[in-house]
């Protein structure tokens, strides 16, 4: 045992890494040692600890004093100053975006304040890679719990009761699943876990793998002894290489330990779990479509029923749950459904993770109890859209989702009220949209986004969406009808009812919730030719305001089809009929004199 | 293990690979759905997927051609062409297309020309797009090989590209 | 690892090192460790608290160091905050004094008096 005073607790997140954190701890390290500090102040590399626009982030322990955008050149300070002499660094705290407060403490940042974290409970705290530190947060005794004092149907009761439900989009009652999965005749069962997390603006999955791997795997753990299964299967997605370095370093670990293999614990009970890498393909989130991509198979779904629970993984019982689910799993056991079932409403139960990202001052990853309201998240948790700009839109759970405008900010946030007003809880992500955004824009983003996703296995998806986003491509160009609008609605209403999986049942929701909410600006852009937002560069008219204009001709020299005219020093003119609205002048020109409407 | 005939290599250095390549399917030769993983390694040991290799995989495997050329064609991962000898990957998730990321691979197409999905002449980049590889904290972001670039403006690309010979 | 038993024992030994991190702490002893302090022997103070607290097992103390309190003569200087009571502000602690004042004001709640310098808040 060690003599250790201070703790560094060292972000070691996506977002931080690629800001430079890495660097960070090797400095940290000479400095220490310089300092001869080394023997009594003690790094943890930890995993994603939320606010990742402030990245690189680190906490000092035990004054909880909270640093952000720490760079290598700033660790001998930190190490000669607070280390040593005990005065804190200031210009490193955290500024207060609305009044400029500095604030030291992390539990006093509103960001942090305001969270509930079950699911993230060990994010940020424990060392990634240091399996003790994940026993020493009870890590591996709700596994112990459920091997030697409850039975696997006492297990599916506790969960049953908790009211947990799926985090990776459909919101089924997890307990339910497991109950099926246990029930299903056969002596070869699976648990599966879905890390492929492909939904754009999503990414707490990849930070809970990249920071507690430990919990998830305790869990698929759990779940294989509550259905009576004993191989386990994650699969991530390529994108993640950092979660996957992690999660082989945890299974190594474990199977160090004898926590994986056979007769774990010394109950009886074996187990053992295989990393499997996605290959990018949105569908293959889809659960059947997940289960033929691990079968070695291409990644396209079939009709259910049959459901995996009677008929997954080559052909077997399976159960597959998203890895936020899974987090949850431990904390019901070890703390009780009761204690679980407080948080949240009354039909949604618990804590959500949101990737809170966009216009939005403090982007990272929010844990809170269901039922909060879109407002507090935005204003309240992450500081207000920068710039002074408005708020237009919040688009919450991904291409499957939709977009909330202002007058619903108040709305509570639940698997059901959230389907009322046209969107999905999906799996969390939540992409702020300041009033720079063309909704219609963003409608035609999405659906390219599922045309190129779509598998093509199934008509209604492959075509329907081809149909739509062309009219939408033609729409954004100024070439629209006003009897599109009515098609696009006719049109979507079928591809959810007739298509072969979710992908395309629910690829109309950004469409139908941005005609239901926004549908002003599809008319301005059909009959007045206008996006307001000066997205859609087809609509755009570029000038220059002769009262600003030197004459610096800057411009004119830029302008790739010379449609920029004018003698030096005096006001210059573009002609609308050669301009082909590339911007090139707006970003050149030094005056702000060329506007663009 | 599969006797058939290897499908003979010319130059020595991919010898090597096919033979490490035949290494990692006979090592997992016993576990379900190796597929997958077996392209993977194909990819990592070639950079790309040309057809022999998918051939070599069929016939170690005990699979039809036509089913390793269908899975490798379904997984946007899989390249099935060269790939220049960096790969720049533009994020195209909400949170970097709501902040600018169409901006930044319009500069990209405009400093390398050429389009997504093509590599330059010298083999030096291949440009592509991804929906989201979830830094949407720091949008919009770029992947250069592994390394994520994040908070990104036009003006920054000059220099990071540089980084990248 | 062969059953829960064992388990148990190492978690008990791990949360030894997570204990710091958790923000909860009965007893907080702090360290003037400025320029003056650090001449006057407050690391060979401080390092004596760590051994102490170690050889005790107590997870719920923690040492920190402060910057100069600006009574350089006095130095070192040590301020124990302790739950619910007023704070302790004691002078020339060297190793000896910091045994003692371990023993009887960390551990027991004796205030030791031949070293007081100041009882109540501090300007910290
Ligand atoms: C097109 C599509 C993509 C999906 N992507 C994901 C995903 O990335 N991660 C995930 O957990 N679930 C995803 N799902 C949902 C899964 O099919 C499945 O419902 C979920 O993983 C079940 O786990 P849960 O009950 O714990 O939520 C997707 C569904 C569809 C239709």
């Amino acid at each position: 045992m060690n003599n250790i005073r201070t703790q560094l607790l060292i972000c070691q997140g996506t977002s931080c890494v690629s800001n430079g954190a890495v660097e960070v701890v090797k400095a940290f390290k000479a400095a220490l040692k310089e300092a001869k500090l080394d023997k009594e102040v003690e790094i943890i590399t930890t995993g994603c600890m939320g606010i990742c626009e402030l990245g690189p982030v680190m906490v000092v322990y035990p004054d909880g004093v909270f640093y952000q955008r720490v760079t290598p050149e700033d660790t001998r300070e930190i190490v000669q100053e607070h280390l040593l002499k005990g005065r804190v660094v200031q210009r490193l705290f955290y500024k207060k975006p609305d009044t400029g407060e500095l604030i030291s403490i992390m539990e006093e940042i509103d960001f942090f304040k305001l969270q509930k974290t079950i699911a993230r409970r060990n994010c940020g705290i424990i060392d990634v890679n240091a399996i003790d530190d994940y026993i020493g947060a009870d890590g591996f005794v709700a596994l112990g719990k459920v091997l030697t004092e409850m039975t696997p149907q006492e297990v599916i009761e506790e969960i049953k009761k908790s009211g947990l439900r799926g985090r990776g989009g459909a919101g089924f009652p997890t307990g339910l699943k497991w109950e099926f999965a246990a029930k299903a005749p056969g002596k070869q069962k699976y648990v599966l876990c879905n890390a492929d997390e492909g939904d754009p603006g999503a990414f707490m999955d990849r930070s809970m793998l990249e920071g507690d791997s430990y919990s998830v795997l305790e869990a698929m753990m759990i779940a294989g002894y509550a259905i009576g299964a004993n191989q386990g299967y994650i699969y991530v997605r390529a994108e993640y290489p950092l979660a996957i370095k992690r999660l082989e370093i945890a299974i190594a670990e474990m199977r160090k330990y004898e926590l994986l293999g056979k007769n774990i614990l010394n109950t009886g009970f074996d187990f053992d779990v295989e990393i499997r890498i996605g290959a990018g393909a949105f569908v293959c989130g889809e659960e059947t479509a997940l289960i033929h991509s691990i079968e070695g198979k291409r990644g396209e779904p079939r009709p259910r029923p049959p459901f995996p629970a009677n008929k997954g993984l080559f052909g077997l019982p399976t159960v597959l749950n998203n890895v936020e689910t899974l987090a949850n799993i431990p904390y019901i056991i070890l703390h009780g459904a009761e204690n679980f079932a407080s948080m949240g409403t009354e039909k949604s139960k618990g804590t959500k993770v949101f990737a809170l990202a966009g216009d939005v001052t403090n982007t990272g990853l929010i844990e809170v109890p269901i039922g909060i309201t879109l407002r507090e998240i935005v204003y309240n948790i992450g500081g207000g859209i920068p710039n002074n700009k408005k708020l237009r839109a919040v688009q919450i759970g991904g291409p499957s989702g939709g977009c909330i405008p202002e007058e619903h900010l108040d709305a509570r946030i639940d698997y059901e009220s959230l389907k009322e007003l046209g969107a999905i809880m999906g799996s969390g992500g939540l992409v702020v949209m300041d009033e720079d955004t063309c909704m219609v824009d963003i409608a035609r983003y999405f659906m390219n986004f599922i045309q190129d996703e779509s598998c093509g296995k199934c008509t209604p998806c492959r075509e329907g969406t081809r149909i739509m986003l062309d009219m939408l491509t033609k729409i954004c160009q100024g070439k629209g009808k006003m009897e599109d609008l009515d098609v696009l609605e006719e049109l979507a209403v079928r591809i959810q009812d007739t298509s072969l999986c979710a992908l395309g049942q629910t690829a109309p929701n950004p469409i139908l919730t941005t005609l239901r909410y926004f549908r002003d600006e599809y008319i301005e852009h059909i009959r007045d030719k206008k996006c307001r937002a000066g997205v859609c560069k087809s609509l755009l008219k570029f000038e220059i305001n002769p009262e600003k204009c030197t004459g610096c001709t800057v411009c004119a020299i830029k302008c790739p089809v010379k449609a920029i005219s004018g003698e030096k020093k005096k006001p210059h003119k573009i002609d609308q009929n050669i301009c082909i609205k590339c911007g090139v002048c707006y970003d050149a020109c030094r005056f702000n004199a060329i506007k663009s409407h | 293990m599969s006797k058939m005939t290897i499908v003979e290599p010319k130059a020595s250095p991919s010898r090597e690979k096919y033979d490490q390549l035949k290494k990692f399917i006979v090592e997992n030769k016993d576990k379900r759905g190796y597929l997958i993983p077996a392209l993977y390694k194909a990819q990592e040991l070639f950079k790309y997927l040309p057809p022999e290799v998918m051939e070599f995989i069929a016939q170690e495997m005990n699979l039809s051609e036509s089913e390793v050329f269908g899975v490798a064609t379904f997984y946007s991962y899989f390249k099935t062409n060269p790939i220049g000898r960096h790969t720049i990957t533009v994020c195209m998730g909400t949170a970097c297309y709501v902040r600018g990321a169409q901006k930044i691979l319009d500069e990209l197409e405009k400093k390398l020309g050429i389009k997504e999905g093509e590599t330059t002449e010298d083999m030096r980049f291949t440009l592509g797009c991804q929906p989201c590889f979830g830094s949407c904290g720091m949008a919009p972001v770029i992947m250069i090989d592994n390394h994520v670039h994040g908070r990104l403006t036009t003006n920054m690309l000059d220099a990071i590209l540089e980084q990248y010979k | 690892m062969k059953n829960l038993e064992e388990l148990k024992i190492m978690r008990d030994k791990a949360q030894k090192d997570l204990a710091l991190r958790s923000g909860k702490h009965n007893i907080k002893i702090v360290i003037g460790m400025g320029t003056c302090g650090i001449a006057a022997g407050a690391r060979e103070t401080m390092n004596e608290f760590l051994n102490l607290i170690l050889k005790s097992e107590r997870n719920d103390i923690v040492v920190t160091a402060s910057g100069c309190f600006g009574f350089c003569v006095q130095e070192p200087m040590v301020h124990i905050y302790a739950e619910d009571q007023i704070p302790v502000t004691y002078h020339n602690v060297d190793v000896e004094a910091a045994r003692l004042i371990f023993d009887e004001h960390v551990l027991n709640n004796k205030v030791v008096e031949q070293y007081i310098f100041q009882r109540g808040k501090t300007n910290e």
